[in-house]
């Protein structure tokens, strides 16, 4: 625990420590901020929510975002040689692991933090529903953490950071939209591609209901990515 | 303290590490000597847990590192051979991360990071952001972050690799003083430095021990023979043929522009060979002895013949 916390402080150090993290961040809010007034004037502000960016590109900023935050995890450590300085001291890789992913998890809730300024300016200027604003964040949280964990995977395979955030854009890429494809299908197969996409998942969120199972799958999802890169530095100390 | 049997460690097809047996007892400072490629860095990744052997065991304080590596990074100092540094942080701030790295009492830090910044000479770099530091400096930084927690054992992969002379001598004089309190094994590819330092060797050679024995008897295990290098104004031949008729000179032969002289190891002819060529008219441009290149000693050792010698002259 205590080496975990070690571990998760000085990434999220090392984030508020870069300009590039608050270019990423600043990034997001323009984006996300974005997202949300087209919304709203589509709708010609009769619909006082969250969800300009709670729909498909919402979606695919928050992931992209979390390839780009989590690339450097693993992959900048083998690059500047500390890679071997972590795993020769006395941590578990899990520990690594933990401490790496939750260290850019509050990097990422920070900047989802910084967003809630929108929901915000919604009480101020109108009546929002509150349901879906929350539920709508526990998705967004989900997303962004399992984003994460696909992202720290992909940095662990390699020593280059470029192609982990193109690691994981693609793999993030292929488990959201096998649930649009799904969807298109339709049938056994079409539900089945549904039933292992994020995309699917995620849409309960914005009704404002909280689906346990929507729940369990994003952290299983997590945990799944987590596993294998624990996996991955183990395979590396064998090759 | 370290133990090594059998150690045997594959990259895919690859036989870096081949089944390897050595001791370095508690106190000890021993050199792992070798050339490019011959399995010094791979022996020690093993040894620190970086990596787990093909087969073959690795004991440091007593811990089998494939089995029970966690307990004994407890007791490793580890420099690798590529400085491990974050570049965007302070020199203190990185032995403080070290510190807790090793597991070091966050109460002890404090006075831990003023000791090895001392012992480092790093007093005037200790709030530099250490990507502004040069070679030879990160190298000091490097080596504080090894000796922080006060590891029994230390492990430095080519600890002076890539810097200046004076900083070679220093780093040199750093670990003859650590090694009065810790176990060291230090690897290099240079052999008068791990005889400057170390009270045994072992020299590897494309995965194997082709030597291993103290400082002092390695010259016996070696031809017995040195070299002087000279430089003279005069004819060529001629003062071949007079340098042979010098006394304790078994051999001589020419490189351009250099005469190279051989005579046994316990013989001193330079004031014999710098009065010949004086009383001949000739004049000395210089001269000065050839260590026998770590090259020679793998030619003599292993007998293979596709070493270039090019050999290092000091002084
Ligand atoms: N990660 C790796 N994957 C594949 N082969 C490797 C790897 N690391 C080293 N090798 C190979 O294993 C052999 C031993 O390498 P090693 O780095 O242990 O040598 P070394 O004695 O440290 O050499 P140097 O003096 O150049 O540092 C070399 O032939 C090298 O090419
Ligand atoms: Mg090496």
């Amino acid at each position: 625990m205590k080496n975990t916390m070690l571990i998760a402080l000085k990434e999220f150090k090392s984030y508020l420590t870069s300009p590039m993290a608050y270019v990423i961040a600043c990034v997001f809010l323009v984006l996300y901020g974005s997202l949300f007034i087209w919304y709203l004037e589509d709708t010609q502000y009769s619909d006082t929510s969250i969800n300009g960016y709670l729909d498909i590109w919402g979606n695919l900023v928050l992931m992209l975002f979390a390839a780009v935050l989590a690339m450097r995890l693993i992959a900048e450590e083998k690059k500047l040689g500390t890679w071997e300085l972590l795993l020769t001291a006395p941590l578990r890789d899990t520990e690594v692991v933990l401490g790496k992913f939750l260290g850019s998890l509050g990097m990422l809730v920070s900047m989802l933090a910084l967003t809630l300024y929108f929901p915000l300016l919604l009480r101020v200027f109108g009546i929002p529903d509150g349901g879906p604003i929350l539920t709508g964040y526990l998705g967004l949280f989900l997303l962004g953490a399992t984003s994460l964990a696909i992202g720290l995977f992909a940095s662990s395979v390699t020593s280059n950071q470029i192609v982990a955030a193109v690691v994981a854009g693609g793999m993030l890429a292929i488990l959201y939209f096998i649930g649009i494809a799904g969807d298109a299908i339709g049938g056994a197969a079409g539900n089945i591609l549904s039933y292992i996409s994020l995309y699917s998942h995620f849409s309960a969120f914005v009704t404002g209901i909280i689906d346990t199972r929507a729940i369990i799958y994003f952290l299983s999802i997590t945990a799944l990515f987590l596993f294998l890169t624990i996996r991955s530095i183990e395979t590396s100390r064998w090759s | 303290m370290i133990r090594v049997e059998n150690l045997t460690k594959y990259y895919g097809e690859h036989l870096a590490v081949d089944s390897i047996s050595f001791n370095v007892k508690k106190g000890e400072i021993v050199g792992l000597l070798g050339p490019n490629g011959a399995g010094k860095t791979t022996t020690m990744r093993i040894l620190t847990g970086f990596m787990m052997p093909t087969s073959g065991d690795a004991w440091v304080a007593e811990c089998n590192m494939a089995t029970n590596s966690l307990e004994g990074r407890r007791h490793i100092g580890y420099l690798p051979e590529a400085i491990p540094l974050y570049t965007d942080v302070t020199v203190r701030s990185y032995l403080d991360f070290a510190g807790r790295l090793r597991g070091l009492d966050p109460y002890r830090i404090k006075d831990r990071i003023d000791d090895v910044v001392e012992i480092c000479h790093l007093e005037d770099y200790i709030d530099v952001l250490i990507g502004k530091l040069s070679r030879g400096f990160r190298q000091r930084v490097g080596v504080a972050q090894a000796i922080i927690h006060e590891p029994e054992v230390m492990i430095l992969d080519e600890p002076t690799l890539g810097i200046d002379p004076i900083q070679v001598t220093q780093t040199r004089r750093l670990i003859k003083e650590l090694g009065q309190e810790h176990t060291i094994l230090i690897s290099s590819h240079i052999l008068p430095e791990v005889s400057m330092v170390c009270d045994r060797v072992v020299i590897i050679h494309e995965g194997q021990i082709v030597a291993e024995d103290r400082i002092e008897n390695l010259s016996t295990i070696l031809k017995g023979s040195q070299s002087i290098r000279l430089e003279v104004r005069g004819p060529t031949s001629a003062v071949t043929r007079r340098l042979q008729r010098v006394q304790g000179i078994s051999q001589v032969r020419y490189e351009k522009p250099y005469h190279i002289v051989e005579c046994p190891v316990d013989q001193d002819p330079r004031s014999n060979l710098m009065t010949a060529i004086v009383q001949s008219g000739w004049t000395l441009l210089s001269m000065g002895t050839v260590d026998m290149s770590l090259e020679d000693i793998f030619l003599q050792l292993t007998g293979e013949e596709d070493f270039d010698d090019d050999e290092e002259l000091e002084e």
